[in-house]
C-alpha cells in the first residue's frame, strides 16, 4: 500500500531524494511543503544571478509541471508550524497533514550578529532568492554596499554588488578573508584580486551597531570608524534550522541528529542537508548533501545504505579568482609544507605532507590541477616517489607529456570529475559514447558541471579526449608551433627545473621540433641568459640578425651603425671621428636619432668590423641601437646649464647609461631623465622614466612613445642618486626575470600589476638581491660587442669569393 | 641529384660556418649563402629570398629551414621553396662535406643554380 511522505523544505538536498525516488519507482504519495513561494533551484547559482551573468529562470531545477508530472501534492509559502510525532502529523498554516514517514530538509539560516540596527530597512542577509533580488533592487540606485563576512558567501556578495555598480566594502572579523578554506598567503592574493575590482576590504573589522534612523545609514566599527552604506549585508555564516526538530522532542545538537542511514532519533523521521548533524559535523556544500540524498532514497526504499562523509573542497565562483583549497592545511608537529609561488602571475600552490601523504592543499591564482592534487588527498596516495616535481601538477610526473588533454586521458574512470554531483570520468565517457558530443548534452544526460560549474573546463577535456578529433579544444597561446606551452609555463620550467640550454629546454618540455624555429629561438635565448648567466652561453645563431651582427639590418641588407653617445653628450674630437668614418666607408645617410646619438645608414655587412675598429679606436662603443636591451638615456642639461634644472639630468643620465649598457631584455629598454617637471628630455614617455624634483628624483616606469602611446606610472619617489641608480637596476632585473619575451615594461606592467612590481622595488631586501643579480649578470654582458667582434672580423667576410674563377 | 656532375669545388673547412649559421661565397652570378644545419649538412642556395630578395644567410637556421630577417619568410634549405602560405623558391646548388671540407657542385660557376 502506498505510504505518505511528507517532505519539509524545497531545497537541492530534499529535490534530489525526490529525484532518485521517482527514478526508483518507489510507492510513496509525496506532499512537499516550503515556507519559500516557491520550488526548488540551483541555490549555488545565487551568485551568478546577483551579479547579473544568470537569471532566475536558468537556475530553476524543479519547476511546478515538474511536481505535477511527478504527483506530488506542493505547498509553497506554507511553513510548517508544528510536528507531532505521537499522532505522525505535522501542521501548517493551511491544516494538518499525516504521515507515514516525514523528511526535514529545513535548511540553514543565515546568522545574524547581534547588533543594534540589525533590524533596519536595507539590512539584508544572503541565503535565498528572495535575498538576492532585495540585493538586486537595491544596486539599482547605486551608492556603498557594506557587505560584513569575508567567507565564501559575502565575497560572492561582495563581488555580485560590485559587479552592478555598488561601492562596495567588505568586513572580515578575522586576519584573513576566508579563513576557513585559505591560508595567509592565498588570502592575501585574494584580497589583493578583489581590491583590483575596486572592492574595498577591511580584515579585523569588528561591527558595534548599524546607524540609521528607519533605513541603514551607515556601519560603525569598534575602532570607532563609521562607514557609509545604503545596504548592508550579514553574510557572517549559517546556523542549522532546527526550530520545529527541536520543538518536537528530536535529539538535536547543533543540527538536527542522525545515524548514518539519515534517521533521526524517530525512525520515521528522517532528515538531510543543512540542518543535519552527523557524527559531529555540519554540511554546508552540495557534495555530501546529493550523498546524503542517495542514502535518504535507499532509507526511504527499507534499502540498507550508510552515509559516509568525504573530504571536501571549496572553490569561490568570483569570475577571475580562481582558488582551490581542500583537505587540512593548519601547521601541525609532524606536517610539511611545499610551496610554490609565481608572483609574477599571481601564482601560489601549498601542499601539506603528513607521513609522504597530502592531507591539505591551497591554490591559488592557477587551479587547473586541482582536481589531480584533490584526488591525491581523497585517496591518500604515497607521494614519496614524485615529491621533488609533486607542485608542479600531474604533467610534470612520471615523465609524462605536459599536454594537459594527456594528463586528462591518463585518468582512470572512477577518478570524480564534478565533485558536486558526484560524476566520475567513466560515467561522462559513456555518456559521450551514447551520444552527448557536446558540453551542453554531457551536462543534460549526467549533469557534471551543472551545479557549482567550476569543473566545466575539466568536462570539456574529458569530452575533447573521448571524442578525438571530432572535438576542436580551445587552444591556449603557445610559444610557436615547436611547443604547447605558453611562455610562462616555459620560463617557469627554466627556473624551476634549472634548464640552462637549450637542448634541456627542448627535452623538459617535449618541443616538438628538433631545435626551434625563428620565433621560439631568440625567446628561450633570452630566459636562459637573463637566469642563468654564468652557466649559459649566449647563442648567437638564436638572435635575430641585428643582435647577432651587432648593427640594424636595413631593407637593401646593408646596416647602420650606431655608436654610443653616453647620456647624450658628445665631443668635437667623436664628431670627428664619426665623420671621418662615414666618408671613409662612403656611408650614404648620415641621420641625427630620436635617442640623442648619430646614425650611419648604409654600410655594408662586411665592412661593419673595420667601422667598428675605427670607431672603436676614438673611443666609442656599440650604440646597441639594435638590440633587445638598453638603448639610450636621453636627457636634459640639467642644473649645468639650465636656468630651471634642480639636479643634474646629464650626469644621472650618463652614470645610469653606463651602469646599465650592455644587459639584455625581453624588449628595448629606453630611459630618459629629465632635470625638473617641464620633462625635455620626455621622460615620461620611456620605458624607465626620472624627473628630477628639487627634492629628490620621481621614478615613473610603463612608458610608451610608438605603436601605442602612453605616459609612465610612478614608482617611487627617493632622495639620492645612488637610490635612483639601485631602484632602476632592481626594475629592470624584475623585468628581466619575469617578462614575457618581446613585452615591453607597460605590457608586463599590465601583466603582473604595477602593485607587485612596486612592492618588490620597496622592500629593501628584494631590491639589494635584485640589484645584486643584475650586477652579477652584468659582469659577463657589460663589454662592447664591437671590440669583440672586430677580433673575428673574418667571420665578416665571404667565404670564398669564386668571381674570379674561370668558367669552364 | 642525377644532373650532377663529378666537378666538385673545395670551399672551406665545415668548421667556417657555425651550427645552424651560413657564410656566403661570391660568384659571378651574386652571391651564393652556404648553410650549415645543427647536425652537420650544408645547404647551398641564392642569398636573395623570392619576396623581396632578403639576404637569407643572415636568417635564422632551424630544422633544414632558414627564416628569411626581412619579413620572416620561411625558405627550405632542401628546395628553396617558401613554406606556409608563401609561394616562391630560390635557387639552390649541390653541396656536400668531405672529410671535413666544404664542396660545392662547380656548375655554380657556369649557370643557375637546378632549381
Amino acid at each position: 500500500m502506498t505510504q505518505k511522505l511528507v517532505v519539509i523544505g524545497a531545497g537541492m538536498a530534499s529535490g534530489r531524494v525526490l529525484e532518485h525516488l521517482f527514478e526508483a519507482n518507489a510507492d510513496y504519495y509525496v506532499t512537499l511543503f516550503n515556507a519559500e513561494a516557491r520550488g526548488n533551484y540551483n541555490r549555488i547559482m545565487l551568485s551568478p544571478v546577483l551579479s547579473g551573468e544568470k537569471t532566475y529562470d536558468d537556475i530553476v531545477t524543479h519547476n511546478a509541471e515538474w511536481y505535477t508530472t511527478q504527483g506530488v501534492t506542493c505547498h509553497f509559502g506554507t511553513p510548517i508550524t508544528s510536528i507531532d510525532r505521537a499522532a505522525k502529523t505535522v501542521t501548517s498554516t493551511e491544516g494538518t497533514v499525516p504521515y507515514d514517514k516525514l523528511l526535514i530538509a529545513t535548511g540553514s539560516a543565515p546568522f545574524i550578529i547581534p547588533v543594534p540596527g540589525k533590524d533596519l530597512d536595507g539590512v539584508v542577509t544572503y541565503r535565498d532568492l528572495d535575498d538576492t533580488n532585495a540585493m538586486i533592487d537595491a544596486a539599482k540606485s547605486g551608492g556603498k554596499a557594506v557587505v560584513i563576512g569575508g567567507g565564501l558567501l559575502g565575497l560572492e556578495a561582495a563581488a555580485g554588488l560590485a559587479e552592478r555598480g555598488m561601492d562596495v566594502t567588505v568586513l572580515h572579523l578575522m586576519g584573513h578573508l576566508m579563513e576557513r578554506q585559505l591560508d595567509e598567503a592565498a588570502g592575501f592574493l585574494l584580497r589583493r584580486d578583489l581590491e583590483k575590482r575596486g572592492i574595498t576590504v577591511k580584515c579585523q573589522a569588528s561591527t558595534t551597531a548599524i546607524l540609521g534612523t528607519t533605513r541603514v545609514e551607515a556601519v560603525l566599527l569598534d575602532d570607532g570608524e563609521t562607514l557609509d552604506a545604503d545596504l548592508v549585508v550579514m553574510a557572517v555564516g549559517i546556523r542549522p534550522e532546527t526550530r520545529l526538530a527541536t520543538d518536537a522532542g528530536l535529539s538535536v545538537a547543533r543540527g538536527v541528529e542522525v545515524n548514518a542511514q539519515m534517521e533521526t532519533s524517530d525512525p520515521d523521521i528522517i532528515a538531510i542537508g543543512e540542518c543535519v548533524e552527523f557524527d559531529g559535523q555540519l554540511f554546508g556544500l552540495v557534495a555530501p548533501l546529493y550523498d546524503q540524498a542517495k542514502v535518504v532514497a535507499k532509507t526511504l526504499m527499507g534499502v540498507p545504505d550508510v552515509f559516509t562523509p568525504k573530504e571536501l573542497s571549496t572553490k569561490l565562483k568570483v569570475t577571475g579568482c580562481d582558488l582551490f583549497s581542500a583537505g587540512d592545511f593548519a601547521e601541525a608537529e609532524g606536517r610539511e609544507d611545499i610551496v610554490f609561488r609565481d608572483p609574477a602571475r599571481g601564482v601560489y600552490r601549498r601542499l601539506v605532507l603528513e607521513d609522504n601523504i597530502v592531507v591539505g592543499a591551497v591554490m591559488y591564482g592557477d587551479t587547473a590541477d586541482s582536481n589531480w592534487f584533490f584526488g591525491l588527498i581523497r585517496d591518500k596516495t604515497d607521494i614519496s616517489d614524485m615529491r621533488e616535481t609533486l607542485i608542479y601538477g600531474p604533467a610534470f610526473q612520471g615523465g609524462a607529456p605536459s599536454d594537459p588533454l594527456s594528463a586528462v586521458a591518463a585518468l582512470p574512470r572512477d577518478v570524480e570529475i564534478c565533485g558536486c554531483n558526484g560524476i566520475c570520468k567513466g560515467q561522462i565517457e559513456d555518456a559521450v559514447h551514447a551520444g552527448a558530443t557536446d558540453l551542453g548534452a554531457v551536462r543534460a544526460v549526467t549533469k557534471a558541471s551543472g551545479s557549482c560549474g567550476t569543473c566545466t573546463g575539466l568536462v570539456e577535456q574529458v569530452l575533447a579526449v573521448t571524442l578525438g578529433d571530432e572535438f576542436i579544444a580551445p587552444a591556449a597561446a603557445s610559444i610557436c608551433g615547436c611547443t604547447d606551452m605558453t611562455h610562462e609555463d616555459v620560463r617557469r620550467m627554466i627556473k624551476s627545473r634549472e634548464l640552462k640550454s637549450m637542448p634541456a629546454v627542448w627535452q623538459e618540455c617535449g618541443w616538438k621540433t628538433s631545435c626551434g624555429c625563428h620565433i621560439c629561438r631568440p625567446a628561450l635565448n633570452f630566459y636562459l641568459l637573463a637566469d642563468w648567466p654564468m652557466e649559459y652561453t649566449d647563442d648567437p645563431q638564436s638572435r635575430f640578425i641585428n643582435e647577432r651582427k651587432h648593427a640594424n639590418i636595413q631593407k637593401d641588407g646593408t646596416f647602420s651603425v650606431v655608436p654610443r653617445m653616453w647620456g647624450g653628450i658628445t665631443t668635437p674630437d667623436e664628431l670627428r671621428a664619426i665623420a671621418d668614418a662615414a666618408d671613409k666607408f662612403a656611408v650614404p645617410t648620415v641621420k641625427v636619432t630620436g635617442g640623442q646619438r648619430i646614425d650611419l645608414l648604409g654600410v655594408k655587412g662586411e665592412d661593419l668590423p673595420a667601422i667598428w675598429e675605427d670607431l672603436n679606436n676614438a673611443g666609442m662603443v656599440s650604440g646597441h641601437a639594435y638590440s633587445k636591451g638598453l638603448r639610450t638615456v636621453k636627457t636634459c642639461v640639467g642644473t649645468d646649464h639650465c636656468r630651471f634644472g634642480t639636479q643634474d639630468s646629464t650626469g644621472l643620465g650618463i652614470k645610469l647609461e653606463k651602469t646599465l649598457w650592455g644587459s639584455w631584455t625581453p624588449h628595448k629598454l629606453k630611459l630618459g631623465v629629465s632635470g625638473c617637471p617641464r620633462n625635455c628630455a620626455e621622460a615620461t614617455c620611456k620605458d624607465i622614466g626620472i624627473v628630477c624634483v628639487d627634492s629628490g628624483y620621481q621614478i615613473s616606469i610603463g612608458g610608451a612613445a610608438g605603436m601605442d602611446v602612453r605616459e609612465t606610472e610612478p614608482l617611487c619617489q627617493v632622495k639620492t642618486e645612488a637610490e635612483v641608480i639601485d631602484v632602476v637596476k632592481a626594475v629592470t632585473q624584475l623585468y628581466r626575470e619575469n617578462a614575457k619575451y618581446l613585452d615591453r615594461i607597460y605590457k608586463w606592467v599590465a601583466k603582473v600589476g604595477l602593485d607587485w612590481v612596486k612592492e618588490s622595488v620597496a622592500d629593501l631586501d628584494k631590491r639589494t638581491a635584485l640589484k645584486a643579480r643584475f650586477e652579477h649578470s652584468q659582469t659577463v654582458y657589460r663589454k662592447d660587442p664591437w671590440a669583440q667582434h672586430v677580433a673575428k672580423s673574418e667571420t665578416y667576410r665571404p667565404l670564398a669569393d669564386l668571381t674570379l674563377e674561370a668558367a669552364e | 641529384m642525377s644532373a650532377q656532375s663529378d666537378n666538385w669545388i673545395d670551399i672551406a673547412a665545415l668548421d667556417a660556418v657555425p651550427q645552424r649559421g651560413a657564410r656566403l661565397i661570391k660568384t659571378a652570378h651574386g652571391c651564393v649563402a652556404v648553410f650549415r644545419t645543427g647536425i652537420d649538412e650544408v645547404y647551398a642556395l641564392d642569398n636573395a629570398c623570392p619576396h623581396k630578395n632578403g639576404p637569407l644567410a643572415d636568417g635564422i637556421v632551424h630544422g633544414k629551414a632558414v627564416t628569411c630577417p626581412l619579413h620572416n619568410w620561411v625558405i627550405s634549405l632542401e628546395t628553396g621553396a617558401a613554406q606556409g602560405a608563401d609561394t616562391g623558391q630560390v635557387a639552390t646548388y649541390p653541396a656536400k662535406v668531405v672529410d671535413g671540407r666544404i664542396q660545392i657542385d662547380a656548375s655554380l660557376l657556369t649557370h643557375r643554380g637546378v632549381a
